[in-house]
């Protein structure tokens, strides 16, 4: 493999814990939707320059979903979605913008080092790209943790399921579950537009997952 | 293709789901839904006789044939149960037709998704296959459509995904550390290649790699502390889907964990899991006795001992070695026949009463004989008292501790304990006590409750030499 293969695969993935950090404190709906369109406009980036140098023409088809659905369909489907239910204030926080920033860096410090140490055999760019998947899986996690608004949550998750791609095609020559999984995740992204978020709206004219904790049955 | 039992378990589930998706009428699609339940479980039972050969995608083991066979039996005698249950719900239109087509559609390919997980020869597949069965279980827990049932499917929603995320990630470490040795592609995901080889696969990565299948899919075994969506989702769903998700469900991802684990345990420079999975499994136990105290909620009391019994199995399976894997094995499956007689019991106790408060259901065994005593044999069952099957399961399991580790056999036991007295402090006022609540005859099918009680009862006095033989030869393969 050339030296810029690598420097490019590698930028890009640098570049999409990047913008899992921008997430992190992004305090508007439609703010959160335009930085995860670019997270995953960096994701089909990416993808596609695994494919190119891997020589694996069917990372192509992950890479085109990846930018169809999870830059373009899914971000206007859920923007069209809080204009309906007239959700587009500010988003509620748990934690400060400082804290979730140094949390997220803690996060990412301890997936370095988690994977960097245990990869040692494997080729360079398998390690740091697992590295920095680890990273956003971790920085998702956190965020889905941190937000209280079902749809900040359902963001979260999405940039999660990003950094589960990322570490599948870094994965060399891994068969058949980039497709499958990438299929899963538009799956899921429909079942939670479709079905929660409506049907949240009929029930409860909210999605803030506080007011759901309310109906918990131990508390009758 | 040719048609095969081991292709029958899972076309059966895939056919009946798209016939019931598609057929009107409540009273052939539960019929319907029944006969496809029993078609399945024929074939599953004939491959305990007669074995297809496996292939690179779909596998039939001893391992499996045997979580096969108690995955189809408990689905089928479940679709039974179902369909009376379903029947209420409809008069008191709590579900409305459209619901129930649903609702049946979605069973199947629940059934479809957990024999496909557990015939996967292939770690993605597999994977697939759970988070089919977690993405059909999500939507039926939130079929009632009320708050709490919304909230639930929503938690089990997210904590799900989280799970199986973690899961994905863990299996894509393992084909990360298969590839130098196996080389690339669908070899390096096939289940009997990764075990065959793995001696040679790089070691610290196959330990993050388990560690992450631990958090995984201990999650969806509902491992505390991991297992906050599991309550929820045993109370607020339609009671056969809590019946499924107990029984089976959970076990399905056991099943997975103990593949990966079979993985680690022929790699000798690999960490031991045993140790993590008796942790989570004593943490599990403990903490889920002592919840059983405050529950109001029939149903969540239930899945509290659900958790507090997946704990006890994880531990056994942690213990390794060929008495412990065998009390966990045969644990498993009283459990699962056991939780599931008593979430039917349950079933019907909630209909009859209208509620699933526990301080507004008494005296069941004067209004409600035949229920209430079923009720209470299944309590009685799934403490652990003599002469049931989890009796004797216990039993093995506190015994072979004590042989190996006296200390984790001490903790053990005093779980057990607590955990017991709970149940029996919940029980009393339910089933005893001043009767209140409406006294109106239950039109309820009681042949399942009775009939895993049987098995159990007959369990706990005299296992057929087959059957120990059987188990004993899957405990020595489990290592």
């Amino acid at each position: 493999m050339s030296h810029i293969d690598f420097d490019i695969a590698h930028l890009l993935a640098g570049l999409l814990v990047l913008i899992s950090f921008l997430e992190l404190y992004q305090d508007r709906l439609y703010a959160l939707l335009n930085v995860y369109a670019a997270h995953a406009l960096v994701l089909a980036a990416s993808v596609a320059w695994q494919a190119f140098i891997q020589d694996a023409p069917h990372l192509y088809v992950t890479a085109i979903i990846a930018l169809l659905f999870k830059a373009i369909v899914i971000p206007v489907a859920l923007h069209r979605i809080i204009v309906r239910l007239g959700i587009h204030r500010e988003i509620e926080k748990v934690v400060g913008v400082g804290t979730a920033m140094l949390a997220g860096m803690g996060l990412v410090a301890l997936s370095m080092v988690i994977m960097l140490r245990v990869t040692h055999g494997a080729d360079p760019l398998a390690r740091e790209d697992l590295a920095f998947a680890l990273s956003v899986v971790l920085l998702g996690l956190f965020m889905m943790v941190t937000r209280r608004n079902a749809v900040g949550q359902v963001v979260g998750f999405m940039s999660l399921e990003n950094g589960l791609v990322l570490a599948a095609t870094g994965a060399k020559g891994m068969p058949l579950v980039v497709e499958i999984s990438v299929a899963f995740s538009v799956l899921i992204a429909f079942i939670v537009i479709g079905i929660f978020l409506f049907r949240i709206r009929e029930r409860f004219d909210t999605v803030d997952v506080q007011v759901l904790d309310r109906y918990r049955g131990e508390r009758r | 293709m040719t048609f095969d039992a081991l292709t029958g378990v899972l076309l059966i589930p895939a056919t009946a789901a798209a016939l019931l998706a598609a057929l009107p009428g409540y009273r052939a699609t539960a019929r319907l839904n029944v006969v496809a339940t029993t078609l399945t479980f024929l074939c599953a039972l004939s491959l305990l006789f007669r074995r297809p050969a496996s292939g690179s995608y779909l596998l039939i083991d001893d391992l499996n044939a045997t979580f096969i066979v108690l995955t189809t039996f408990v689905g089928f005698t479940t679709s039974a149960f179902s369909s009376s249950y379903i029947g209420h719900e409809l008069e008191t239109s709590r579900l409305t037709p459209p619901f129930v087509r649903f609702y049946h559609a979605m069973y199947q390919v629940l059934m479809f998704a957990m024999n496909l997980a557990l015939v996967a020869n292939n770690v993605g597949l597999m994977w697939v296959a759970i988070e089919l069965a977690t993405l059909t279980t999500v939507l039926m827990v939130g079929l009632y459509r009320t708050h709490e049932a919304l909230e639930a499917a929503w938690k089990y929603f997210i904590l799900g995904s989280v799970g199986i995320a973690l899961a994905l990630f863990g299996t894509i470490l393992v084909y990360m550390a298969a590839r130098p040795v196996v080389g690339e592609g669908l070899d390096a995901m096939i289940w009997t290649v990764l075990v065959k080889r793995a001696g040679a696969f790089d070691p610290l990565l196959l330990n993050v790699a388990f560690v992450f299948l631990l958090l995984g899919y201990g999650t969806k075994v509902g491992l505390a502390p991991l297992h906050a969506w599991l309550p929820d989702a045993h109370a607020e769903g339609p009671t056969p889907i809590s019946a499924v998700l107990s029984g089976l469900l959970l076990n399905v991802a056991l099943y997975a964990l103990l593949r990966f684990k079979m993985v680690l345990a022929v790699n000798s420079a690999a960490l031991a899991p045993g140790p993590l999975m008796v942790t989570l499994g004593l943490i599990s136990l403990v903490f889920a006795a002592f919840m059983l105290y405050r529950r109001r909620d029939i149903k969540r009391l239930f899945a509290y001992s659900s958790i507090e019994h997946m704990g006890i199995i994880t531990f056994a399976f942690g213990m390794g070695g060929p008495l412990a894997n065998f009390a966990g094995l045969l644990h498993m499956t009283m459990h699962s026949l056991t939780k599931s007689a008593i979430f039917f019991a349950v079933g019907h106790v909630a209909q009859v009463k209208g509620t699933q408060r526990i301080a507004d259901i008494g005296g069941l065994t004067v209004t409600h004989p035949v229920l209430g005593w079923g009720l209470v044999l299944g309590v009685v069952a799934i403490a652990g008292l003599p002469p049931l099957g989890i009796f004797m399961s216990e039993f093995l399991v506190v015994s072979s501790t004590f042989a190996r580790a006296p200390l984790l056999a001490i903790v053990l036991v005093f779980g057990l304990l607590v955990g017991l007295a709970g149940l029996f402090l919940r029980l009393n006022s339910m089933a005893f006590g001043e009767p209140h609540g409406p006294a109106e005859k239950a039109t309820a099918s009681y042949a399942p409750i009775f009939a895993h009680l049987a098995i159990v009862f007959a369990a706990g006095v005299y296992i057929p030499p087959a059957l120990f033989a059987w188990f004993q030869n899957v405990a020595g393969q489990l290592g």
